[in-house]
Order: C-alpha cells, then structure tokens, then sequence
C-alpha cells in the first residue's frame, strides 16, 4: 500500500507510483448490474477467476470463487462465460 | 501443458484499476503476469495501459513500469536490455506492452530497428484495434469497414498484418494470440521467454468501449474472431509457420463461422455492407490460403 | 597513465566517455557528430572501453535506449547535431522529466531548411526549455574535460539532471589540437561509479511517470528548477577540484578574460570566446578598456555572473552564433533579461554572427567591438540587434 505524501519534501525526485489495490479509489462504485454466484450450480472450474480483468474474483483454496464488490465494475464477463449458468447479473438497488 | 488451474493465484495487475469495464486488454496483461510472473520489467509507451495504471502516487501495476514516449517501446526495451547485460542481471525479462498504435503506426520504426538488431526481450502488441487511449481514433491495425472516430464511415483501408511484418525480420518467434484461449496465451508467453533473442507476439484484444458491444461479451468477442477465421492463432518459431489449435482446423472454410455473426455483434462494424462483407471474405480466404501454404512448407 | 595526444575534438569526446567508464551509449550518425560514434565504436570492438553500444535507428530512439538504460542502472552516453538533437526533442523533456544524469555531446550544427553542415548554435540554443543542463566548450581539452565534470555533476544528488556538452561542428569536432588525457586511476577517483536518484528494480517495483494531475505536477516542475539552481552552485565547486586534480578549469560558469576594470565587456559562446580573447589583447594594447565573458554554462543561466561584472561595466556586447526569429538571440535576451532588476544597468547591443558557419575571426570581433565603442560614447545603442558582415 503507498500513502499519499504529505509535503513536497515527502515527494520523490521524479513521480514513481507505488503498486496500489484501488488505485482508482473502489470502482465498485462503476457498477450497475452485479454479478451474484449460485454456489450451488458452480462447479468450481475457475474459467470465471481467469476471466475477469480487474482481478476482482478472488480464487479460494477450493476453487470457490469470491467477488470482490468493493472493485467489481458489473461488466458480466464472468457471468457470460460462465459454463452452467451458475452467476446472474442482478440490477443494483438503488 | 498447462491448465488453468495451475496458474499461480497471486495477482499483479491491481484491483480498482481504470480500466474500463470489460477490457480486453486488462485480461491479456492479467494473463502475461500468470504466465512471467514478477520477476519482469514492463515498458508501457502512451497507450491505454499508461491510464489503467491510474494516477500517481498510485499504481496497478505491482511489476517495475517504466512508462515511455509513444513511439519509443523498444527503443527502451533496448537499452534497459543493455543496462541490464552490462549489470549482469539478464535474468530479468524485458516485456515492451504496447497498444496498436503503438506498435503498427508510430512505434513500427523502434520495433523494427529492435528486431533488427536481435534485441533480448518480448514485445507483445495488445491490439484493440484503434487508438485507445485518445478515444478510438483509427490506427495501421484497424479492420476494414470498422468505423472509428476519425473513420465515420468506415476504414477504407485493410489491417496492417504486424505479425507476418515481424516475422519478415527473421526473429526466433512469431505468435498471435487472444486473451480468450489463456492457455495458449500463456505458454506462447513462457515458451518466447526461454527464447533468446526478439520474441513478437500480437494479441487480439477486444474493447467494448471502442468495438460497441456488451461489456459482458468481450471473451466471446475474442473467440468468435478466431472461429471466423478472421484471427488466426499462430506460431513462427525459428521461421516454421505453426497453426494452433482451434485455427489449425479452420483451413477447412467448412468448418469457419459465418463473418456475419461476428459483425453482426460489434457496433463499429453497423455500416458494412453485404459487398464489404464479400470482399472482406475474398480477403479472409485469400489468407487462409496462405497460412495453408505455410503450414505444408 | 596520463598522456598528451592530438587528436580532433569529436574523437576526444570518445575517449572522454571512456575515461567516464560510460557503460551503454546509443547513437545515430550525423554530420558532423559521426566520428564521435565511430571512435565510440572503434573502442568498444577493440575492448578498449567496456560497454555496449547500441546502433539505434534514429535519433530518438538514441536518446529514449538512453533513458531506458540509466533508469536500469548505467551510466550512459549519445552524441548528436542539428537535425538529430531536434528529432530528440520530446525525449529531451521525457529525460529531465525522469531526472536523469545523461551526458550527450553536441556537436553544434545549422538548422535546416535548407541544408547546411557548418556550425552555429542554434540547434542546442533551441532546447534550452528542456531542463538539460548546457556546456558550451572552446576548445578540444575542454570537450574532454567537461564531459568528465558533467558525470560528476549530474550524478550529484542534488542534481540528477541530463547535460549537453556542446562543440561546434568542423572548428573543433574536426580539428587536431593537443589534448591531455589524465591518468584512468585519477579519473576514477574523481568520478566515482554511476548513481541515480531512483532504479527500475525487481526488489522494489515501482512505475514511473505514470498521469500526474495538476494537484502533484508543479511540485515536480519546481523539484527540477531546484536541481538547476544547485547546479550554479555546484559546478564552479567541481570546475576547481577539477583544476586542481588535473589542472585545468574554466572559470565555472563565466570564464572572464580582463574584466576587472573593462567599459565594454564582449559576451560570447563557444569558440569565439578565444576569438575574442586576442581581439582584447589588440585593443588593450590600444588602450581600449575591453573585457571577454564566454558564458560557459548557457543553462542554468548565470544571471549572478552576468549581474556582477555590469557592475563596473559600462557596456555589454553580446555576440549570438544564433537567432530567435520575431525576437534576437538567446545570449542577448537572457542577458538583458538579467539586468533589468539592476539599479544602473549597463548599455546592452546584441551582434548575431557566423552563422551557418560564417566565419568569425578575431578581427570580426575587433569590428564588434569598436562599434559597441562608439554607441557607448554616445551613450546610446543604435540598433538593438546588429547582424555582423551580413551582404547587402
């Protein structure tokens, strides 16, 4: 995690950026539709994990997959890809 | 061969980055830390990675980023090559991360001049087809037919054909690939590694911001582009053309799916026409003629 | 161990990059830099010098490989002229933007169009808004020299900055002169092993220049106007030890030739600085109370020099192997620009001479001189900007 500096002093020489989990604060915030997994129907086969361009879904010891909605931007990749149907996009609430 | 399933876990593309939802370019650089690991230093030139990585003091990228002038990927690439040679520190991999743009218009000549002089590193072009990051202008690597911001009413012009332009270099490897098959992606990746010299590798990466189509479709997008046949998934290792797997059944036009299914899907390409859509197949089969010719050799 | 060897300055620049154990250079040929690179070449084949040097494609990607290989960590080093230094431009910016202590000569060169391969300082003059320190030299042991003082002042915590060691094309890139060479192990004890202000580096990932909003961007603007005004501190300090060690210096910033109690001072660059100097020596001789300033270091600007010789002087010629067009030449603006907080500024003429290699000999100066003279009994500057032996 990096922390903003506080002063010019504080600031390196040259802009260098550190490596940051949300660097664009948490785009789960983009979302309208999200994503929402039928543990039941999913088979564990990753392809969702694998998929996702934010790295948003987490993959657990067992292959379960674990949404991140703090960054999840809605786009459904993970829902379209899906081989048995097992995530459905659902509106946010308002 | 590697599985899915065995990919490490750790992730060096950041959560909460800028990309837009659905990016095709953001599952391709997620797929090349799978496939290298963090042991790699990245040239990223202007393009829509530069604004991905977010703004400083933060960062997306967990890998050492040098950020470059547009048309100077390789150029870079080379003397950090270099830097690291006379350090003796060429263990560290050199990937240049360049948009289309950035590799087919502007950055050809520093590619070229890279290629030339066997530069040690991996260039990966992400092509999504247009510029990008400035809003979807046209670039070299735009489709014909496709509209863009400054091709209204379509490209008049044909897709630049980087890949076989890098091949004409005579570099150890050549390869195409698409975020959509992430096996072949990754071992193209692991495979150009063990490779000495200048490794080129041209990935399709569709954007749903600039193609016009459900953000939720962009895997589908990539695969459909192979199934056409529009795509090809390649290799050119030391010279020997090498179709891979699901293209190397397609030199069989039976067995390509129709181009309109691929069209009929994308927004950009709402105004072709049916003899567009003639001439682009004439094109399409002439190229397969060519990769048939290839692969018998 | 040291040597005394002749040789012409461009080749002297490559020996200089060597004695600096410079470890990547990338360059592209151009008038009349190439025997830079070629020497450069020359050694690293033979094993004299042990680096590697990139045969880039193109000017740009000269200086970007550079960028590429100082931030991985070695000291590097490019030559260029003219057409070259102008097709860098934006890499120019992105180097001190990186904070980078790249050393490049210049071996000054017209612009086109049209084409002209003879020297004036135009093309290094236009760059001087990209945050690159400039040298401007007058003779061959001064290349050598300078090029060492660059590393050591670039490399300089409080610096970090890139610098162009300047020499103009054919008057002294193509001409033999004796040039001493210091002893490697004294070089290497003055200069010790590269050091930059940040590393791209496995262990500790980070991503550099990435979008920088307007809330940081200043901040860093301001960083780099800081390292030029440390440099004005720094580099007569360095031009001493420098002396000192190996015997030659340069007067830091201005190097001053009968100042003290000169009316007119003549200001010049480059090599017409000891062009002037024997235009002095004629008219001392004549009883003409005539000074010669060579502004050595064009960024940062010397303004402090600048002020304090106008104290006693009546008058400054400046003479520019340049020109801004719509305005004058850069050593005439900036200079007039120093003064303007002066209580009792001294009169200012601007010459503008040899350019696109036009010949300026001692005798040319003389002329400047005397014309200066006479404005300054009259106590007015005729014209403001005066062109030298220009046809009717």
């Amino acid at each position: 995690m990096s922390v903003s500096p506080k002063s010019r002093k504080e600031m390196p020489l040259t802009p260098l950026s550190s490596p940051t989990v949300g660097s664009m604060g948490k785009t789960g915030f983009w979302r309208t539709f999200r994503p929402e997994v039928d543990y039941s129907k999913c088979t564990r086969c990753t392809l969702c994990w694998i998929y996702c361009p934010d790295a948003a879904i987490t993959r657990q010891e067992d292959d379960t997959p674990k949404i991140d909605y703090d960054y999840c931007k809605g786009c459904g990749i993970c829902a379209n890809e899906c081989p048995v149907k097992a995530i459905a996009m659902k509106r946010e609430e308002e | 061969m590697v599985t899915i399933k065995e990919l490490p876990r750790e992730e060096y593309l950041l959560k909460g980055h800028a990309a837009c939802a659905g990016c095709g370019p953001s599952i391709a650089l997620r797929l090349l830390f799978k496939a290298l690991g963090n042991k790699i230093i990245l040239v990223v030139p202007a393009c829509c990675t530069t604004v991905i990585q977010g703004p400083y003091p933060y960062s997306s990228s967990a890998v050492p980023l040098q950020n470059i002038l547009f048309e100077a990927t390789a150029a870079s690439a080379s003397g950090i090559v270099a830097a690291l040679r006379q350090r003796k520190l060429e263990e560290i991999t050199v990937v240049g991360w360049a948009g289309d743009g950035g590799t087919v218009d502007i950055g050809i000549q520093a590619l070229s001049g890279a290629a030339e002089r066997e530069t040690n590193f991996i260039y990966i072009c992400y092509d999504n087809e247009a510029y990008g990051n400035t809003g979807m202008q046209r670039s070299g690597a735009t489709p014909y037919g496709a509209w863009t911001t400054t091709t209204p009413s379509g490209k008049r012009e044909r897709k630049k054909d980087m890949p076989l332009i890098m091949a004409a270099h005579k570099i150890p490897y050549v390869a195409t690939a698409c975020p959509s098959y992430p096996i072949d992606l990754v071992n193209k990746l692991r495979k150009a590694q063990e490779i000495k010299g200048t490794k080129y590798i041209h990935i399709l990466a569709p954007c749903p911001t600039g193609w016009r189509y459900d953000s939720s479709k962009t895997v589908e997008m990539g695969r459909l582009a192979v199934q056409t046949g529009l795509w090809t998934l390649y290799e050119i290792e030391y010279g020997r053309f090498k179709l891979n797997p699901p293209s190397d059944r397609l030199i069989d036009e039976a067995k390509r799916k129709p181009l309109k299914e691929y069209f009929a899907l994308q927004g950009r390409f709402r105004g072709l026409t049916e003899n567009d859509i003639e001439r682009i197949q004439r094109w399409l089969d002439e190229d397969w003629e060519q990769y048939s010719k290839l692969t018998s050799n | 161990m040291a040597q005394t060897i002749i040789d012409a300055a461009n080749h002297i620049a490559g020996y200089a990059a060597k004695a600096a154990r410079v470890k990547v250079v990338a360059a592209y040929p151009i008038t009349p830099q190439t025997t830079v690179v070629e020497k450069i070449a020359n050694f690293v084949e033979s094993g004299e010098m042990d680096a590697e040097y990139i045969r880039v494609e193109s000017e740009h990607s000269a200086m970007v490989a550079c960028i590429g290989a100082a931030a991985a960590g070695v000291r590097t080093f490019t030559a260029t002229s003219a057409h070259g230094l102008a097709l860098m431009h934006e890499a120019l910016h992105w180097a001190s933007g990186s904070r980078l202590p790249i050393v490049m000569a210049v071996v000054n060169r017209a612009m086109g169009a049209p084409w002209s391969i003879w020297p004036d300082l135009s093309d290094s003059l236009s760059q001087r808004d990209t945050g690159w320190i400039q040298f401007y030299c007058a003779d061959n042991q001064e290349v050598f020299d300078t090029i060492i003082q660059a590393y050591k002042l670039c490399e300089d915590e409080r610096v970090f900055l890139p610098a162009m060691v300047c020499l103009e094309g054919f008057i002294l890139s193509h001409t033999y002169a004796p040039v001493k060479i210091p002893d490697q192990e004294k070089i290497d004890d003055f200069l010790p092993p590269y050091k930059s202000g940040w590393i791209l580096d496995i262990n500790r990932p980070l991503s550099h220049a990435n979008l920088v909003s307007p809330e940081w961007y200043m901040e860093f603007r301001y960083m780099i106007q800081e390292a030029m005004e440390n440099a004005k501190e720094l580099i007569p300090e360095i031009d001493r030890e420098y002396g000192k060690r190996f015997g030659f210096e340069y007067g830091g910033l201005v190097e001053k030739y009968e100042c003290e109690d000169a009316d007119l001072v003549l200001l010049t660059m480059g090599t017409m600085g000891s062009d002037a100097k024997i235009a002095v020596n004629k008219m001392r001789k004549e009883g003409l109370k005539v000074g010669a300033a060579r502004v050595r270091v064009f960024r940062p600007f010397p303004l402090e020099e600048i002020r304090e010789f106008s104290e006693q002087a009546q008058m400054l010629a400046t003479i520019d192997r340049h020109i801004s067009f719509g305005m004058e030449g850069f050593l005439a603006s900036e200079t007039r620009a120093s003064l303007l907080s002066q209580k009792d500024p001294p009169l200012v003429a601007g010459f503008i001479a040899g350019l696109g290699g036009r010949d300026v000999t001692s005798g040319t100066i003389e002329k400047i001189a005397k014309k200066s003279l006479e404005w300054m009994r009259t106590g007015k500057v005729e014209k403001e900007t005066e062109w030298v032996d220009l046809r009717e």
